[in-house]
């Protein structure tokens, strides 16, 4: 089947390289499955996880925690802002950080409102990585 | 002439300094490594980030509501100076270097009329320039103690830098820091980071595959993403900053104890030589002495 490359990078390193057959990316605006041949886009990502599908199967699930995805028809770059494989997720951590985002958004409540939508981005973002890390 | 004991605890005292310049140099040659490492790993990240940010900005630049970070507040009368050092000193000329290179900068700038902040990163900077500049000073960030610096350290700084810009605390924002050219040399270099200089716009993205300036679609649209992208690109150049900085500082550092350590040998070996001159000299006298003593019977 045909492949694409997926690079996905975070400041910190490069941890995947290679060609895959299909993509799942949390895009800020929903969802999207990635296949070869796409239209070139750039998109933002919301904490999530992406899943990526070699031989008609998905072999790797990395939580992302937002940032932006680069897609040519060939090649589809991914720059997160921090990324973890699920299996290594802590759940602890996970719901720690669900704590300080809760806490975080709570003191915005009479911020500006752009404040108060990044207090809620992250809130959601951290809610996302418990639940990735609670399917692991 | 010196007495036999005095040299006798002199070479013993540099044998001691001795070994430990060796002990340093082999500390900072194993951190220079992982600090070398580090920041190959993070090289990746920021090619990628300069390819995309080069597609956007052609977008958006010459839009008179284009975000302030990527075309500064329009006027170039308040500088800030953002000034990456180490936090130790025992590395030859390295804080030294960037401290007068910072100097020569805030000195011109201020002949040219106009006003200077500085921030400092890293401690031996702030001693530094504090003396001659104190005034001038809107924060200092220090890592001391710190193991490894991180991403989210540089991001810090980044959204500090942001928080000035939005408040209208200055116009233009220049990093200064040791660019690591090698082991043995390290540049200070000045890099703008607002206004930013946008990558050429290289052959860019999809031409690789031979199709001419992919046209990318946006989602959301380009004013949010480049609103996103923008200050993770600040937080990006200040962590390559803080990345050179430290493996620069232990590649200076393992210079200097190197030098240091073939000094000491000098050192010993000199003193060795006047000590053994020292004992045949006591030697012969004394023989002479007695020598003499026998005669005179």
């Amino acid at each position: 089947m045909a492949t694409f490359d997926l690079e996905l990078v975070s400041p910190e390193k490069l941890l995947l390289s290679r060609p895959v057959e299909m993509a799942i990316i949390p895009a800020a605006e929903g969802e999207m499955g990635v296949l070869p041949g796409m239209a070139p886009m750039i998109v933002a990502l919301k904490g999530g996880v992406i899943r990526v599908q070699e031989n008609g199967q998905i072999t790797e699930r990395l939580f992302v925690l937002g940032g932006f995805a680069e897609i040519t028809p060939t090649r589809v770059t991914v720059l997160a802002d921090e990324a973890t494989p699920v299996a290594s997720l802590s759940r602890a951590s996970a719901e720690a950080r669900v704590k300080e985002a809760e806490a975080a958004y709570n003191a915005a409540g009479n911020e500006a409102p752009e404040l108060r939508e990044a207090a809620m981005d992250r809130l959601l973002a951290a809610r996302e990585m418990a639940a990735a890390a609670e399917a692991a | 002439m010196a007495n036999l004991k005095e040299l006798r605890g002199r070479i013993n005292s540099v044998k001691s300094t001795r070994k430990i310049t060796q002990a340093m140099k082999m500390v900072a040659a194993a951190k220079l490594r992982r600090a070398q490492s580090q920041a190959e790993a993070a090289r990746p990240y920021a090619e990628r980030m300069a390819r995309m940010l080069a597609s956007l900005g052609q977008a958006v630049v010459g839009n008179p509501d284009a975000p302030k970070l990527l075309v500064g507040t329009g006027a170039d009368r308040v500088h800030l100076l953002v000034v990456v050092t180490g936090d130790r000193g025992l590395a030859g000329p390295f804080n030294t270097n960037v401290g007068r290179f910072a100097r020569a900068r805030i000195r011109e700038l201020e002949a040219e009329g106009k006003t200077v902040k500085v921030m400092t990163v890293g401690r031996k900077g702030a001693a530094y320039l504090k003396r001659e500049f104190a005034s001038r000073f809107v924060g200092e960030v220090s890592f001391q103690g710190k193991k490894r610096v991180g991403f989210e350290d540089a991001n810090e700084i980044a959204t500090r830098v942001t928080a000035m810009l939005e408040a209208g605390e200055f116009d233009v924002c220049t990093l200064i820091y040791n660019r690591f050219r090698s082991v043995i040399s390290q540049v200070p270099t000045a890099q703008q980071l607002i206004p930013a200089e946008l990558p050429e716009a290289a052959p860019a993205a999809g031409d690789a595959q031979g199709q001419p300036g992919a046209w990318y679609e946006y989602e959301p649209d380009e004013a949010t993403i480049l609103a996103q992208l923008l200050p993770k690109n600040l937080a990006i150049q200040v962590y390559r900053a803080m990345l050179e900085n430290s493996a620069g500082f232990f590649g200076s550092q393992m210079n200097a104890m190197d030098n240091a350590t073939r000094n000491a040998g000098d050192m010993i070996n000199k003193l060795t030589l006047t000590y053994n001159r020292t004992r045949q000299a006591n030697i012969t006298r004394e023989l002479i002495e007695i020598i003499s003593g026998a005669e005179a019977l």
